[in-house]
């Protein structure tokens, strides 16, 4: 077996050192040694988004990025999109839209469309379909998701 | 997933060093969206992955105006369609770029391992051919330039030596009159693997009608992607018009050599060759008199 590689990234804004096998995603990393099982292993192959996570700023699938990879970088995972004050208004538009019925997707949902707001505060609602193409919900049929986005967005407005 | 080591050389003869010693054992990565996914789903035997994203001519992306785009092969997609001077000048490349699986991916995936991974239907290979683009290969024993039309032999096959990498794509400056055009037929609007997919570019005189120069330039109708030079040359030296552009479709339509598979049968590729062709050039045409 390949030895361990030691890490140092900085995860929802604390430095954390681990050792990982060479062959272990980000996705195994931050569920099987870092115990952030907030983030879901959907398809394991870059084709359900229910494993992203923000990586230096940009979204990714974290079943398709190696965990050795990420030495040096920041990494948002949901765990860390709750403030001080509560829950983050992406979740609390998800809540009270009912965006979401069995929840495997929901994490990766909330940080696909948290990458999107950062970038680009007044997306439409084509914007937000196509920035989600790469997140799969079975059970919502997409459209409490979008409005439960849309509504996040005029309330990340009205507290700027 | 298999076991394997996992190295981030900080340059490329680093890189090369361990190319030559681990041979075809070795592979470099940029994105992984397709490497971890075939060594996860044991398709790809390895005992060594080369992470490409820490080599600074890898990462390159600049323009001169006399020698045109330097991409390096690890450049991420999305680093691009967010450039203005890039969409401007190489609109074909953005096309494929916005398109290439969804944003998660395109902010991995890069168009050297789209590449190297040798799909007949990858994205990002015709719109490279239309604009002409070459590939700057290191080896252990040297450098040498390959065009994008040429590298790829097979699927997932390639003029790569074990002790070779991609290094980067150079991309001529598009000449005065220049339009280009990337798109694909997938049966869903996004997330998907072309069924036919179709580059083209043109160059027009300064009558903004006679064309100096095409390229045309299919996917997924082959072994590997092809360069219909005979399509390009039914349109040189001529007034476009719709009924040229028609003309040059049909030659490419008879051109594409397709398989029937899950994503569609030979006989509606052929189709799709066609209309993608001729689709392809009024958007470059379109494309060419805006500039």
């Amino acid at each position: 077996m390949a030895a361990k590689i030691q890490v140092t990234a900085n995860i929802n804004g604390e430095e954390v050192e681990f050792l990982c096998e060479p062959r272990q995603s980000l996705l195994e990393v931050l569920r099987d040694e870092l115990k952030l099982t907030g983030s879901k292993e959907g398809c394991n192959n870059g084709n359900c988004g229910a494993c992203s996570v923000i990586l230096d700023g940009v979204l990714v699938n974290s079943c398709v990025v190696l965990g050795g990879e990420v030495d040096g970088c920041k990494v948002e995972t949901i765990e860390g999109v709750m403030g001080p004050e509560g829950l983050h208004p992406l979740q609390q538009a998800f809540l009270e839209n009912a965006a979401l019925q069995c929840g495997i997707c929901t994490p990766g949902f909330i940080m696909a469309s948290k990458a999107l707001l950062e970038k680009k505060p007044k997306a439409t609602e084509a914007d937000i379909r196509l920035w989600c193409a790469g997140n799969l919900c079975r059970c919502t049929g997409y459209d409490k998701i979008v409005r439960a986005i849309i509504d996040a967005e005029a309330k990340l407005e009205v507290n700027k | 997933m298999q076991a394997f080591e996992y190295a981030a050389p900080k340059n490329l003869a680093e890189a090369l060093v361990l190319l030559e010693q681990k041979g075809a054992n070795a592979r470099i990565m940029s994105g992984g969206t397709d490497l971890i996914v075939q060594v996860r789903e044991n398709r790809r035997d390895l005992e060594l992955i080369v992470d490409g994203k820490k080599i600074p001519e890898l990462m390159e992306l600049s323009y001169d105006s006399s020698e045109g785009l330097t991409l390096g092969a690890s450049v991420p997609c999305y680093r691009f369609y967010e450039n203005e001077q890039i969409e401007k000048l190489y609109p074909g490349l953005v096309d494929a770029a916005s398109l290439i699986g969804g944003t998660a991916i395109q902010n991995r995936a890069s168009f050297g391992g789209n590449l190297c991974n040798s799909s007949p239907a990858a994205d990002s290979i015709p719109a490279l051919v239309a604009h002409s683009a070459v590939c700057f290969i290191a080896g252990s024993n040297g450098t040498r330039k390959v065009p994008v039309e040429d590298f790829c032999t097979g699927p997932g096959k390639n003029v790569l030596e074990p002790n070779e990498l991609l290094v980067s794509f150079l991309i001529p400056p598009p000449a005065k009159n220049f339009g280009a055009h990337y798109l694909r037929f997938i049966p869903r609007n996004e997330m998907d693997i072309a069924v036919v997919g179709c580059g083209a570019s043109l160059e027009l005189d300064d009558d903004k009608k006679t064309v100096k120069h095409a390229r045309i330039s299919l996917g997924a109708v082959a072994p590997t992607t092809l360069l219909v030079g005979e399509a390009a040359a039914e349109l040189e030296g001529k007034q476009i018009d719709n009924g040229l552009i028609e003309k040059a479709a049909a030659v490419a339509k008879a051109a594409a050599r397709p398989i029937s598979d899950m994503r569609g049968t030979k006989e509606y590729r052929v189709h799709l060759s066609g209309v993608l062709t001729r689709r392809a050039l009024q958007k470059s045409l379109e494309r060419a008199k805006e500039v």
